[in-house]
């Protein structure tokens, strides 16, 4: 166990250095969380009885988006994985004794918590700071905090899954470019990242609700922002465990069938 | 041997090596193509659901969206390598470029063509027709104008963000993200006539960055909003972004060869 | 004719510290370093010289290097080659010069090598006819032969030297500067690319500075030897000279250099 923790501490602490990025980063996100809500507010002047949520509930939303980008974001890849297993370099980290999916996910934590815990504070700050409804707002209860925590975590724990099973596919399918390009495209308008998953039409909109994707974000955000509650919520959360454990699973059986058939290919 | 065929030279090698990749060539035009077809869902949801924004129909805001991202794609074509400066000082191509008897920008441009762009450029073209299309806008030669010239002026403020891009690279090679701000944001954004954000926006869209000028007052004529016909030419206006952008350059350039890299 | 008289450049370099606390601490103030890279020197080559320059990593060799070719800008003295300041007049100052880095490849990796020469005379501008005979030169003295129509990727690392330095002689410059030119290279290859170097300076009487670490390299190769570290000029000799430091009798050049840089402490 000492030697996970030691992992996550120098993932962590190398994403720490990078402060000018993180700044840059930030006001990147500011100006990106501004022009979604500028834009939302000027579909709901043109049509506010077509806006399938509260305007508070959105807003909170998206400046939860901007805040932890780093948690969910599917379309960040560590090249440096995916070149360790095309070049070969995979077999210096087999020769260790930890295992290597334990040893991924660690990393895949800690890079994604080292990069959020830079940026969000100051945005989430300057996102209360906003006058409603375009800033963020605080739920009252308890209740609340507590399912958004859980499910956040929850989907956190998806995301890094999920990614584990892009990485390891790369064992058979040897380059990487293909998987990343759909998988990306594909994961970012499925978890509500293009636009959050209410505003999408009926019949589309049930059908990617039942999909993995939909339990990254889209479940705690809503939460947090009373858009999803009650029975619904604890529906939505089931299905964060459900998919969470179905990635885990099908990344470790993958890990172990690859590692069998390990071919090296040329340094 | 002149520029405009040394260039030539340069994309016919660009051309050669792609083809030495074509599986690579193909996904990541696909990829592209993805990217771009995603924002273009996006949109279409949204009208779906709205109808309307601000007094745009869905044909116009397709119109706007498909000459945005064709000056953009363009732009991105011929001007890729500024966009990934950071990796050219980085690894030392710039060094080597800076040992060629020729302008180091002019070798800089001609070190990276994309010629993957393609699945973004037919994505605009097919946006363009249906724009065309599905708008009920009256077609006169000076429209038309209009819309070629929006282009050539997109083209232009987004080569100029990109040059700036570059030169803040010979500064420094971290903390570079917010200008995707103004890359990435303006496709993304640039998706809607930038008028609909408010009057802020739009006010810096026209003095700081001249987004508007090429990108939205040409479009109210465009779509009979004002009759104004002055409005078609504001894009030449928004060529002028490159004078700062070249002066920028040169500074760094400067700068790089007293500091090293 | 190289001449430099009393050249310095200093640069500032951020220093980062191990530990979770100093990382924290860092995202709030940065520690800035100067580093002189070189200090005060000043040295003249002839036409036709073949000069080996040595020291350790972080010498000052590369900034040398680097401001001679015309890239970097000393923060003062002078420097003048065949008549010109490198970096006020980089267009007309580079036509004459060639560089070759060990480490980084000016071939595109997956096109073959003619094409990338073609590109080459494009750029310089060389005559066709010109350009002819020196390629038909270069081939034969590297033995390029089928090599041509391969592209680079396909290589070995020898190969991929020889056409390395064809490349930076296509346009027949005066002055040749070579950094690490026989870094990993085979028995083979390194004497060929020796061999070749000597006939260069011989035949074309270009101007050769190289930089190395590997002593058989200057042992072959240079007349004369500038010793550079932390900055400053320690030795400027020829190659006995050189030799005339051995700590015993039957020294080998390692042996010789490593003593070097104990006595002058760098």
């Amino acid at each position: 166990m000492k030697k996970y923790w030691s992992f996550f501490r120098i993932r962590f602490i190398h994403g720490l250095q990078y402060r000018a990025a993180a700044l840059s980063g930030m006001v990147t996100q500011f100006v990106w969380g501004t022009m979604e809500i500028l834009l939302f507010r000027a579909f709901y002047e043109s049509a506010p009885q077509s806006f399938p949520m509260e305007f508070q509930a959105l807003s909170t939303y998206i400046w939860l988006q901007q805040a932890f980008l780093a948690l969910y974001m599917t379309w960040f890849w560590e090249s440096e994985l995916f070149h360790s297993i095309t070049t070969g370099n995979v077999a210096y980290e087999l020769c260790r004794p930890v295992r290597l999916y334990h040893m991924w996910f660690v990393r895949g934590l800690a890079v994604r918590l080292s990069k959020a815990v830079l940026r969000c504070m100051p945005i989430l700050v300057f996102a209360w700071l906003l006058p409603a409804p375009y800033g963020l707002t605080l739920p009252g209860s308890f209740h609340t905090w507590f399912f958004t925590l859980l499910s956040m975590t929850l989907g956190l724990l998806f995301v890094v899954a999920f990614g584990m099973v892009v990485y390891i596919s790369v064992f058979y399918t040897i380059s990487s470019q293909g998987i990343k390009l759909i998988v990306t495209s594909l994961s970012e308008f499925l978890s509500g990242a293009i636009i959050p998953l209410p505003f999408l039409p009926d019949g589309i909109r049930e059908f990617v609700n039942f999909l993995p994707f939909a339990s990254a974000q889209n479940v705690p955000f809503r939460i947090f922002g009373g858009d999803l509650k009650g029975h619904d919520m604890y529906t939505s959360l089931l299905g964060q465990v459900f998919w969470l454990a179905v990635f885990l699973v099908i990344g470790q059986i993958m890990e172990r069938n690859a590692l069998k058939r390990v071919v090296i290919q040329g340094g | 041997m002149n520029s405009t065929r040394l260039y030539e030279k340069y994309l016919l090698i660009h051309l050669k090596s792609m083809m030495q990749h074509k599986v690579s060539f193909l996904l990541t035009t696909i990829g592209q193509f993805l990217v771009s077809f995603n924002i273009f869902l996006g949109v279409r949801f949204m009208m779906d659901r709205f109808k309307e924004v601000k007094g745009f129909s869905y044909g116009e805001v397709l119109l706007c969206f498909s000459i945005t991202l064709m000056a953009f794609t363009i732009a991105e074509t011929i001007f890729r390598s500024l966009d990934t400066f950071e990796t050219i000082i980085g690894n030392g191509e710039f060094d080597r470029i800076l040992l060629r008897p020729r302008g180091s920008l002019f070798l800089v441009l001609c070190s990276k063509i994309e010629l993957t762009r393609i699945g973004r450029l037919l994505q605009a073209v097919v946006m363009l027709i249906y724009g065309i299309y599905s708008s009920s806008i009256i077609w006169t030669p000076v429209r038309i104008m209009t819309v070629v010239l929006m282009i050539i002026g997109g083209v232009a403020v987004f080569a100029a963000i990109f040059l700036i891009f570059a030169s803040i690279c010979f500064f420094t090679l971290e903390g570079l993200e917010f200008m995707n701000i103004f890359t990435d944001g303006a496709r993304e954004y640039g998706k809607y006539p930038i008028g609909i954000y408010g009057k802020t926006l739009l006010t810096i869209c026209t003095y700081l960055v001249p987004f508007a000028l090429f990108q939205y007052y040409p479009f109210l004529y465009l779509t009979g909003k004002t009759s104004d016909s002055w409005y078609s030419l504001l894009p030449l206006a928004a060529c002028l972004f490159l004078i700062p952008a070249g002066l920028l350059w040169n500074f760094g350039l400067s700068r790089y060869q007293s500091t090293g890299s | 004719m190289i001449q430099v008289e009393h050249m310095n450049k200093t640069f500032k370099v951020t220093r980062r510290s191990a530990g979770f606390s100093e990382a924290v601490k860092a995202l709030f103030h940065r520690e800035v370093e100067l580093i002189h890279a070189l200090n005060d020197i000043s040295f003249t080559i002839g036409d036709g010289e073949m000069v080996g320059y040595i020291g350790p990593n972080g010498a000052g060799k590369s900034s040398t290097i680097k401001i001679l070719s015309g890239i970097l800008t000393p923060d003062n003295g002078t420097c003048m080659i065949n008549g010109r300041i490198p970096w006020k007049e980089r267009k007309e100052h580079v036509k004459d010069i060639g560089v070759v880095f060990g480490q980084r490849s000016q071939l595109w990796w997956d096109v073959p090598i003619l094409d990338s020469f073609e590109l080459l005379r494009d750029i310089y501008e060389i005559p066709t006819h010109q350009y002819q005979e020196t390629l038909d030169e270069l081939t034969g003295l590297l033995s390029l032969g089928e090599l041509l129509r391969t592209p680079a990727r396909q290589l070995s690392l020898g190969q991929r030297m020889r056409c390395e330095i064809a490349a930076s002689l296509l346009h027949r410059p005066k002055i040749l500067f070579l950094d690490e030119p026989t870094i990993g290279l085979d028995a083979v290859s390194k004497l060929a690319v020796r061999d070749f170097i000597r006939k260069q300076n011989k035949e074309h009487k270009t101007t050769v500075l190289l930089t190395t670490h590997d002593m058989q390299d200057i042992d072959a190769l240079a007349d004369r030897v500038l010793l550079i570290g932390r900055g400053r000029l320690l030795l400027d000799g020829t190659l006995s000279d050189l030799k005339s430091h051995r700590p015993k009798e039957e020294a080998t050049l390692d042996e010789i250099i490593a003593a070097l840089y104990r006595d002058y402490r760098i």
